[in-house]
């Protein structure tokens, strides 16, 4: 019996009890003990002697930290004045260092390169006496580069026409100051008028006497340029450019309410719309020819003749009006934010 | 190797004006200038081409008389490449000049420097 009580008073669940019903008061008066003793105070002299202590050790900090906050100051001054002019020292001799030896190793390339006018430069290959030789019998143009460029390697006409679109879209987007809703003019708008009005010559006499006579003929050797793209040097790109030429010339002497009779955001919109697609069709269709061996059905024409070469003429017609559009809304947005 | 280099001169200065183009794309602070530096180093390229296409003595890819061979031609393809060349280079310059306006109208300065600090002190 004994060694049975013994056996459950060692249990767990026992000393719980036990615990419950003796030491429950035993263990509260511990604890109100614990909390109720009061520390014993250390002696008067003990504590001031921390306090001199824990002052010094502050004021030291203090010090260190004042020490610290000056040698910042003077790293950054530093920094700011002779540091600065240092390292942009020290950049300018690293960029001049590294332009001449890419200078240095571009030219022991040219050392290497074939000599200028040589005949038999790897450049004149298989490529180019193809295009020479049977470029005018295939493409009938007399131009051999427009031949090429708007015949072989039409799609990467394309594509730079394509860019020049997407450049112009993309300075409209960032430079076009557009109208409130209501149509009434936004404050930036009338700034940049202003700005305009200041500037830009305005009824100049000079300007617009050399303007009336030279628009015309600059705007004809133009059309020129393009119409004559297959026989002769020259083509969309650089016919649109001179006609975009005599367009800015226009503008800048008779101003944009005059101007913009002819010229609007729309012609722009509607122009390189058209030419571009124009372009991408009739690519597409002789493309298509092309590759699945029908014939296309346009006449090449006698070389030489004004309307010969097929697509060329009409291909470079389109490109010239592209290029003209972009140059001339680059020049519009650049100085007014709009046409 | 100069002798090299003076036989192939044109090559020669359309390096070194690449050089020239690169060293101003570095050294210049304000945005203009490296606009121009950049234009700088597509001349350069516009050159090179060139005269790589060039043979002596034979004329322009126009067809004169008919006649059809490699001996009475250079070679027409780099014609070609510079027109992409001015194209491109067209297109960036505009985008370009047309971003720096915007910087200018926002921050009132050209130099690039001091647009990085504004715009770090806008981040702040």
């Amino acid at each position: 019996m004994s060694k049975r009580r013994s056996d459950w008073e060692s249990r767990p669940q026992a000393r719980i009890r036990k615990w419950y019903r003796e030491g429950f008061l035993a263990l509260d008066n511990e604890i109100i003990d614990h909390l109720t003793r009061t520390t014993p105070q250390p002696p008067y002299t003990e504590d001031r002697l921390v306090a001199q202590q824990e002052e010094m050790a502050s004021r030291q900090h203090e010090r260190t930290l004042a020490l610290e906050r000056l040698d910042q100051h003077n790293v950054l001054a530093w920094a700011r004045t002779r540091g600065r002019k240092a390292i942009s020292r020290f950049y300018v001799v690293l960029a001049l260092a590294l332009s001449a030896l890419m200078i240095f190793f571009l030219l022991e390339t040219v050392a290497l390169m074939p000599r200028f006018g040589d005949p038999a430069t790897p450049g004149a290959n298989i490529v180019s006496e193809r295009y020479i030789t049977k470029g005018l019998e295939e493409t009938g143009a007399v131009n051999i580069v427009a031949g090429m460029i708007l015949d072989y390697r039409a799609f990467d006409t394309l594509g730079e026409s394509t860019v020049l679109f997407i450049a112009a879209s993309a300075v409209l987007i960032l430079l076009r100051i557009d109208r409130n809703k209501d149509g009434s003019p936004v404050q930036e708008l009338i700034a940049a008028e202003s700005d305009d009005r200041h500037y830009e010559p305005r009824n100049d006499r000079i300007l617009q006497g050399s303007a009336m006579i030279l628009t015309p003929i600059i705007l004809l050797y133009g059309i020129y340029i393009i119409l004559n793209g297959h026989l002769s040097p020259g083509g969309g790109f650089s016919g649109g450019a001179i006609i975009s030429a005599g367009l800015i010339l226009y503008l800048s002497a008779f101003g944009f309410e005059k101007a913009g009779r002819f010229f609007t955001n729309k012609t722009f919109t509607w122009v390189s719309f058209f030419s571009l697609m124009f372009y991408a069709l009739a690519k597409a269709y002789s493309f298509y020819c092309g590759a699945n061996g029908i014939p296309s059905g346009i006449p090449l024409g006698t070389p030489g003749a004004i309307l010969s070469s097929g697509l060329i003429m009409p291909l470079n017609i389109a490109v010239g009006m592209v290029v003209a559009c972009t140059m001339y809304i680059f020049y519009a947005l650049f100085r007014k934010g709009g046409l | 190797m100069w002798q090299l280099l003076y036989e192939n001169l044109e090559q020669t200065v359309a390096v070194i004006l690449f050089g020239i183009g690169f060293s101003i794309l570095l050294l210049q602070r304000n945005l203009i200038r490296k606009i121009i530096g950049l234009n700088i180093m597509d001349t350069a390229i516009y050159l090179f081409l060139a005269s790589m296409g060039y043979i002596h003595g034979q004329k322009a890819p126009i067809v004169v008389d008919g006649i059809t061979s490699t001996v009475a031609y250079i070679n027409p393809v780099p014609a070609g490449l510079v027109l992409t060349g001015i194209v491109v280079s067209v297109s960036f310059t505009g985008i370009m000049l047309a971003l720096t306006i915007r910087l200018y109208r926002r921050y009132h300065t050209l130099d690039i420097d001091e647009i990085a600090l504004l715009a770090r002190g806008e981040d702040a």
